[in-house]
């Protein structure tokens, strides 16, 4: 009872007071804690938050930029863009999914796979962001959605943009096609959002593809207010898109489609080079596919059709294709031979046959004997054989390269091949062998290892034509590049020009003479062995034996005193080179000059061979399908 | 106190300010739940503006209980509470789900909303039981944390983590107050303090995620750490004026959850900024200041560890709110006493004002009697 620890009432009170007054500090501590914590986040992180509460609110739906023109040098549309209906779902307004979409199924006859994709993305779409149901449909289909809009709540049936090509098939391989984005390209843009757009198509080949960053412009923007569960509130003020740069090519598309509707049915390439700047005029490969086709999706069947033609219509021939020159070397091979000292009066006796070692080599005919201008004229290979033997491979090559085989030339395709110009030391490096005298025989008229495409061929046409280093060019807002000096002399060149001229006036290519008065062609045709036919099989082609034929090629200048325009033409397995590559050139080069006339040949042309291109190739078509047992297709929509 | 010749005296007795505040707080409350419901009184304010009303005339009617009656009563209503909560727990057995409250007719009682009050006057009236010299021995401190630990541990079960610690703090503050030593509160301090780390390491992945969440809200900003995120969002937003009335983003476009209840106080601030919010705090603060006064003016030891036990319930309503929407401690769904949506939380805090009138009208009465 008496311990000192003893509490009392007065200890008691003391003790609350004390520990009220704790606790009032503690509650103001808290207190000023909160007041420490709000205005930290409002006003030391307010920035932070404001951006982040801006996110939330405002999302953007990005609007696609109209993709920029592609033009000839005339001002005249390569690829433009047409106004085309579609049809989207807006998920947010949709009420009854699979009603609306089992109607717009029987509406577009949508087949079953495009159905699943349609119901796939519905479940992943977020509120307003639209699902492309169809894309570029005919204007009735567009109509009967449009009257049953009411009935179909979360569709949208809208005009939008779908790439157009004037030109269809014969400016495939020149232009490319564009496209939907695939994951992949998706994933090496950064995931770029506008590339997830319905209808935003992207290129994906050609020039559509290399010149996508001018072509494609810069995407406006939708800004909308957006719940948290993607509901649209309202409409802020959009960000405006900028259309894509126009491209101006010097192609001459009239020139370029006359080309390519002169090259018919065969598997052929034509270059026209404007041998003052370089320019090209005209570069079509044909066949071709048509690029409206792909720029909505191409189905698996038209793919399968022109991935199994053994015309290759899905490769760029100009710039892709590599072919022996053939006898097309020769022009270059005399000028080496001038500078080499060879004296262009003394002869060769052609006997037909020239016999190195234990082979012997041929030429297609017996000449008797020749001088340099008889050998041009009439492609005297054994003239070639012996003059080039005497002078060497490493004389001869290097007029070849600076005449233009082998070269590169910066183009914007993404899928140029260049060929080979042999010479001894490319041989070591490459086949681990010496070079023997056979080569020097085969290089000389453009066999062997020797390796070129149309365009090389063309401007060799245009450097034999100039003596000056030409340098193609298809961009109109590039520089023209300077064209430097070749190592010919004026009076090498002045003979050349007047023994290329007697290959059109009297030689080989006699039937490829200008229907024109005043202006004559100078040329070179060549003939380009792919398999080792005889003579009789070389003289009795059949459908049969396409792929063995020799292809045809044939170069060309005009004027051939006043040379300015050169062009090239490579018939792949068209035999011989006078009989096909030089009357297509003859009609070509008609058409820069007299189009009257040159339409008038075209039309024969083709009456000959079964009716204008797309007609042709839509019977192509059919009876592709009908071989491979697949319903005819529906007539073209409108 | 107002004193006027004109008003009658029983009104004119009323604390007068302490009403006009909480009406100031409410009212604010009501313009919030206005704009949350995008510029609507439905079908929050209206509502809730009926429940403040009654509620602020049953705490008005209150004040006139004699402290007398509230210890009278105070044991029994423990006793009946409790076994509300026993008869919630056995109904939420039978039905098989968790449940929270009592259908009684039109009523539905929540019993843990009225064990914060209960708990506070049941542990005030027993320390005023409990001879001064007893109060550091192990006898006062037993039967108190029988009494606090019964209750809780239902409620907790139940399970309703955020009114289990509110109960719990509650009734820790009136034993402190009671002048129990520091051990008690020490010791288990320290010890979860110790334990924290373990238990954390023994953890599974999931309750890990819990507190890595509140630790970090941004690391699953669209999962569990979506409503801390979005909240801090909103009141960082707003900045110093707010982004005004009607205007708040985060929650008229439902970026905000529970913009109208446990998170009204992110909506309010995203809207009325930090001075909304610091004048609203200071609004509460002002309220728990009148309570605390009330327990130090105190003639008797239950009215003082009442008096500051009912503050304190209010205090930890307002505080523990206001760190779970500002992200400093876990969201354990305790709103906002007098602006969030709800019935349950006007009826507790107007509970603790009319019982905390009572006992200050009891010190008037007896101080100008003497």
């Amino acid at each position: 009872m008496n311990r000192p620890t003893r509490l009392t009432t007065a200890h008691q009170s003391i003790t609350f007071s004390r520990r009220m007054m704790l606790l009032g500090t503690a509650q103001a501590g808290v207190g000023a804690l909160l007041i420490g914590r709000l205005g930290w986040l409002s006003i030391a992180q307010n920035q932070k938050y404001q951006l982040l509460s801006e996110s939330n609110r405002v999302q953007l739906i990005p609007v696609p930029p109209r993709r920029g023109w592609i033009i000839d040098r005339n001002g005249k549309p390569i690829a433009i863009n047409k106004a085309s209906f579609r049809v989207d779902i807006i998920p947010q307004q949709l009420t009854d999914g699979s009603t609306v979409v089992k109607e717009l199924t029987s509406l577009l006859a949508l087949p079953p796979d495009e159905v699943d994709r349609i119901n796939k993305e519905l479940s992943h779409s977020r509120g307003f962001q639209p699902v492309s149901v169809a894309d570029n449909i005919p204007y009735e289909q567009y109509a009967a959605i449009t009257v049953r809009l009411p009935e179909l709540a979360g569709v949208a049936a809208s005009r939008g943009f779908t790439r157009y090509y004037p030109g269809g098939s014969a400016v495939g391989q020149l232009v490319g096609y564009v496209g939907a984005a695939n994951e992949k390209e998706y994933e090496a843009e950064d995931k770029n959002p506008l590339l997830l757009v319905p209808g935003v198509k992207i290129g994906k080949e050609g020039l559509e593809k290399t010149l996508e960053q001018t072509l494609r412009g810069v995407p406006g923007g939708q800004r909308v207010e957006v719940t948290a569960r993607g509901k649209l509130v309202k409409e802020l003020d959009p960000k405006p898109d900028r259309s894509g740069g126009t491209v101006q090519l010097t192609i001459d598309a009239d020139l370029h489609e006359y080309a390519a509707r002169r090259i018919g049915d065969q598997s052929c390439s034509v270059v026209v080079i404007d041998v003052t700047n370089g320019d090209i005029l005209a570069m079509p490969s044909m066949p071709s596919f048509n690029p409206n086709n792909f720029s909505d999706g191409i189905s698996t069947n038209e793919w399968k059709m022109l991935s199994g033609d053994d015309h290759l219509p899905l490769v760029d021939k100009a710039l892709e294709s590599l072919y022996p020159s053939g006898s097309t070397i020769k022009p270059s091979m005399a000028m080496a031979l001038l500078n080499a000292g060879i004296d262009r009066k003394q002869r060769v006796n052609c006997t037909g046959s020239y016999p190195l070692g234990n082979h012997v080599f041929h030429c297609d005919k017996r000449h008797g004997p020749v001088d340099m201008d008889a050998a041009v004229v009439h492609s005297c290979d054994i003239y070639f054989y012996e003059m080039c033997r005497r002078v060497g491979a490493d004389k001869l090559a290097p007029m070849v390269r600076s005449m233009g085989f082998g070269e590169k030339f910066d183009l914007p395709f993404d899928n140029q091949r260049y060929g080979t110009v042999p010479d001894p030391e490319w041989m070591l490096r490459k086949y681990h062998r010496q070079w023997q005298t056979y080569d020097t025989i085969n290089m000389s008229i453009g066999q062997g290892m020797v390796l070129i495409n149309p365009l090389q061929l063309a401007v060799m046409a245009s450097r034999l034509a100039t003596g000056k280093r030409v340098i193609p060019r298809l961009m109109k807002n590039k520089p023209v590049a300077p064209q430097a000096q070749l190592e010919v002399d004026a009076d090498h060149l002045n003979f050349i020009h007047s023994a290329m001229a007697g290959v059109v006036d009297h030689g080989t290519a006699a039937a490829a003479k200008l229907p024109l008065d005043g202006i004559q062609m100078a040329g070179k045709t060549g003939t380009a062995q792919t398999h080792n036919l005889s003579a009789s099989e070389r003289g009795n082609y059949t459908a049969a034996n396409w792929k063995l034929r020799d292809h045809s090629l044939f170069m060309a200048f005009v004027p051939f005193d006043k040379p300015r325009y050169a062009a090239a033409a490579i018939v792949e397995h068209g035999g011989f080179g006078a009989a096909v590559a030089a009357p297509l050139i003859r009609d070509t080069i008609t058409f820069l000059y007299d189009k009257q006339k040159a339409m008038a040949a075209l039309d024969a042309f083709e009456q000959s061979i079964g009716g204008p291109l797309e007609e042709r190739m839509a019977r192509k078509t059919a009876s592709w399908r009908s071989a491979n047992g697949l319903p005819p297709l529906p007539a073209e929509k409108a | 106190m107002i004193t006027s010749a004109i008003i009658p005296k029983p009104l004119a007795r009323l604390p007068w300010r302490l009403i006009f505040l909480v009406a100031s707080i409410a009212g604010f409350g009501l313009l919030v739940l206005f704009s949350a419901a995008g510029g609507s009184v439905q079908p929050w304010a209206l509502k809730q503006a009926i429940i403040f009303c009654v509620f602020l005339g049953i705490a008005i009617s209150m004040s006139w209980v004699k402290e007398s009656t509230i210890k009278a009563i105070t044991f029994p209503l423990y006793a009946v509470t409790l076994i509300m909560l026993v008869g919630v727990e056995a109904l939420g057995f039978v039905s098989k789900g968790a449940q929270r409250w009592l259908e009684l007719g039109p009523i539905r009682l929540q019993p843990s909303e009225f064990m914060k009050p209960a708990i506070v006057l049941t542990l005030a009236r027993f320390y005023e039981l409990v001879p001064v010299g007893e109060i550091r021995k192990w006898r006062a401190i037993w039967p108190a944390m029988l009494l606090l630990g019964v209750p809780a541990f239902l409620i907790l079960v139940q399970p309703d983590l955020g009114t289990c610690i509110m109960v719990g703090l509650c009734g820790v503050t009136v034993m402190f107050l009671a002048g129990l030593p520091w051990w008690v509160f020490v010791a288990p301090a320290t010890a979860v303090g110790v334990a924290a780390p373990i238990v954390y390491g023994m953890m599974h992945g999931y309750q890990r995620k819990r507190i890595d969440v509140f630790l970090n809200p941004e690391s699953d900003p669209l999962g569990a750490g979506y409503h801390i995120s979005q909240s801090k969002i909103a009141i960082g937003s707003g900045g110093i004026w707010g982004k005004g009335f009607l205007q708040g983003s985060q929650s008229h476009l439902d970026y905000l959850p529970e913009g109208h209840t446990d998170f009204v106080f992110a909506t309010m601030a995203e809207e009325w900024g930090l001075v909304g919010g610091v004048l609203l705090i200071f609004a509460f603060a002002l309220v728990i200041r009148w309570g605390m006064r009330v327990s130090a003016n105190a003639r008797t030891r239950f009215s003082q560890l009442a008096a500051a036990g009912l503050s304190a319930t209010i205090f930890f309503y307002v505080s523990i709110n206001l760190m779970m929407v500002m992200g400093l401690a876990p969201v354990v769904g305790v709103p906002l006493p007098l602006v969030s949506f709800g019935g349950s939380a006007v009826m507790t805090v107007m509970l603790c004002l009319g019982l905390l009138m009572a006992l200050e009208r009891q010190q008037r009465t007896t101080s100008s009697l003497a």
